[in-house]
């Protein structure tokens, strides 16, 4: 699939009608949501014929992208049942076969590493301290091979020193940095639109390997 | 919800040591054909728990896995069809998954498990 294809096939996805504000509930453009698969696929080699899983999915989209670009099975998790109707009935309407889970990330029970890749757009922890980091943290115990994740390149040097020091992974690295577009959406949003710089990350997990 | 999934998932409530494998209680079971890989299949066998994977297979109503596997099994083309018709094509679209420590009952709706906990369960 071309990028061009990809870009235009998220492009018709529904996104949310009510956001909810204290999950952080920001549509992944299609624009940011094609290069990071694309890139995933084509640089690295980590979507093609792999279990990937999309990290507090909303609307669905990266899930939709990994999919798109190959994976041979997706999990998209996500806390609210709002965002799972949209993604699903997006899953139907580009005919994907996709996993959902209703979980709160943090609280995950997950057995083992099934799930090769992960990719996510956490919340960027403005509304509630901290939740971006929990994400990752959680992606790095869960995932064999990567994690593609989106953070404000205002916080580069703490979630390097977090991925690596804390998380424990084995690389972080910047792949490129990006201009997310925030449309006024929240009531709280004095401009029209607003871009903010994001860093597309790559992290390798170190794997531990399971006494069963 | 489909079995790679149950696979993978544990209950994870406070104070559960071991939250694996969840029970599983049947409503609905419906398949959807999947493609097949036996590629991925071998590269999957080594991460499945094979005994939780059977034992939700037959709950489902399929019978077909032998309770025993090892890799000499994956040159198989007959073994390999049977191990993707439980990991891929059965869902369970209506029903529960059930802490095998509390008995607490996670509700699947729509094939879409519930695993959200209570605030005293976290």
């Amino acid at each position: 699939m071309k990028l061009k294809q990809l870009e235009s096939l998220l492009g018709d996805l529904e996104q949310f009608s009510n956001p909810k504000v204290e999950l952080e509930q920001y549509p992944t453009g299609p624009h940011i949501a094609s290069r990071i698969l694309f890139t995933a696929h084509n640089s690295f080699g980590d979507v093609n014929g792999k279990v990937v899983a999309d990290f507090g999915c909303g609307c669905g989209t990266l899930g939709a992208a990994a999919a798109l670009m190959g994976a041979e099975q997706v999990i998209a998790v996500d806390i609210d049942s709002d965002s799972l109707k949209i993604a699903s009935h997006n899953a139907e309407d580009l005919e994907l076969d996709i996993n959902f889970l209703q979980c709160d990330v943090k609280n995950l029970g997950w057995r083992g590493h099934i799930v090769d890749t992960i990719v996510m757009n956490p919340p960027f922890g403005t509304r509630q301290k901290g939740a971006d980091m929990e994400f990752l943290h959680m992606a790095l115990k869960i995932s064999s091979q990567a994690v593609y994740s989106l953070h404000k390149t205002s916080t580069r040097d703490h979630v390097k020193r977090a991925a690596l020091r804390d998380f424990g992974a084995i690389n972080a690295e910047v792949l490129c940095e990006l201009r997310y577009n925030i449309p006024q959406m929240y009531s709280f949003h004095k401009k029209r639109e607003m871009d903010i710089a994001v860093d597309l990350w790559r992290f390798v997990p170190k794997v531990i390997e399971d006494m069963q | 919800m489909r079995l790679l999934t149950h696979n993978m998932l544990s209950s994870n409530i406070k104070g559960v040591t071991n939250g694996f494998p969840l029970g599983i209680e049947v409503e609905k079971v419906i398949e959807k054909q999947v493609d097949f890989n036996p590629d991925f299949l071998r590269n999957m066998f080594a991460k499945v728990e094979w005994k939780a994977l059977v034992d939700a297979a037959r709950t489902m109503g399929y019978a077909e896995l032998p309770e025993e596997a090892d890799l000499s099994m994956l040159e198989s083309d007959d073994f390999l069809k049977r191990f993707h018709h439980a990991l891929l094509e059965l869902h369970l679209e209506e029903g529960a998954l059930v802490c095998p420590e509390t008995g607490r009952k996670f509700p699947v709706n729509k094939g879409i498990p519930n695993m959200l906990l209570l605030e005293d369960e976290v």
